[in-house]
């Protein structure tokens, strides 16, 4: 399971890393925005991807638009760690196809159970 | 122009001189029309000018705006980023504070124990010490494994803590940009009242599209933001989520 982690504040990716790797996830690689993770993405090998919305260069809203009209990435599980939280924000996101929604800040416990969800939904 | 009067001035005394009053006449109203001419173009200038400094006037009176609304709102922000960053500080001072005596008291047992692991191993303990060192032993595994729990949440607290750099250097960045906007506007304020004003006044800084963190008490007064991540998934869920 090798996870993307895109944000453009470094504190929060590493936020994030370290709660990936207390649920025993310790393969991901990261991204400042969604201009440098597609590249990454194109190139293959990610499993999941968690995106920050608000970024300079490429939004994660934009990045999730890309990531699902690719053919191979269509499928991608994606997860929205962002503090964006106007109701037809979510909403639009929802209709690009995001997996998971979750607001900043968030618990470790937030994180845990959306990650745990969305695995749940794509096994079953 | 000037030789356009010239030859109507010259015309017009030939006219005077030989009496002909009709063509003297004649020419007198060509040279009021091009004065009047030169009068209207100077009016048009006036006008368009004043037009100008009517709509950059208009377009800097949205400095009210912001003394009425942003900067009170700039500064709920302001505040709200002292609150986060006082919160994340305790937060973890908490958590260093509840850990110190944890660490401290599995380093005062490790070491007892190492010192009578050492005269065991060293053939110098009685047997009746040595089952009461066992006994110590499984206690210290008991007691380290239920420290090393507590210290895990701890670090855990003071990992999740950090995420206020991100929320609050989002919302700083929001307020740098309106005093940037403030600064460019009294710029265009000040070159309106010295009547220097330039045609195409500076654009403001360009504006965050994405409305960003919700500061209690500024963003969520219109009802239509998730203030929590049950509100979320309220909505994801009547979205069929």
């Amino acid at each position: 399971m090798r996870i993307l982690i895109v944000d453009d504040f470094s504190t929060m990716r590493r936020i994030v890393k370290n709660l990936l790797k207390d649920l025993g996830f310790t393969n991901t690689v990261e991204a400042d925005d969604g201009k440098t993770a597609l590249p990454i993405l194109e190139k293959g090998g990610i499993d999941f991807l968690i995106t920050d919305w608000n970024m300079p260069g490429m939004t994660g809203i934009d990045l999730l638009k890309a990531v699902r009209s690719t053919p191979n990435l269509a499928n991608l599980p994606v997860l929205m760690v962002t503090a964006e939280a106007k109701r037809e924000q979510i909403i639009m996101a929802a209709q690009a196809g995001v997996n998971g929604y979750v607001i900043k800040p968030f618990t470790a416990a937030t994180l845990k159970e959306k990650i745990e969800k969305i695995f749940e939904r794509i096994d079953g | 122009m000037n030789n356009d009067l010239l030859s109507l001035a010259r015309e017009l005394v030939a006219a005077l001189e030989k009496g002909d009053e009709a063509v003297a006449d004649e020419i007198l109203d060509q040279v009021a029309g091009v004065r009047e001419t030169q009068l209207f173009k100077e009016v048009g200038r006036l006008t368009r000018q004043l037009h100008d400094t009517m709509v950059s006037f208009s377009v800097d009176s949205k400095i009210t705006a912001m003394a009425e609304h942003d900067i009170p709102d700039a500064k709920e922000r302001l505040h709200y980023v002292i609150a986060m960053t006082e919160q994340a500080a305790n937060q973890t001072l908490t958590a260093v504070e509840d850990l110190l005596p944890v660490s401290d008291e599995l380093s005062t047992q490790v070491n007892q124990l190492a010192g009578q692991w050492n005269r065991f191993l060293d053939r110098e303990m009685p047997f009746d010490e040595f089952k009461a060192m066992s006994a110590d032993l499984s206690q210290y595994f008991n007691q380290s494994r239920q420290a090393m729990d507590k210290i895990q949440a701890g670090l855990n607290d003071i990992l999740m803590a950090q995420g206020f750099q991100d929320i609050t250097g989002q919302i700083i960045r929001r307020v740098i940009d309106l005093v940037q906007d403030l600064e460019i506007s009294m710029v265009n304020l000040i070159k309106i009242s010295s009547r220097k004003v330039s045609a195409n006044a500076q654009t403001p800084a360009a504006h965050h599209e994405l409305p960003g963190p919700v500061v209690p008490g500024v963003d969520d007064r219109e009802g239509d933001v998730a203030t929590s991540q049950v509100d979320v998934d309220d909505l994801l869920s009547s979205l069929g989520f």
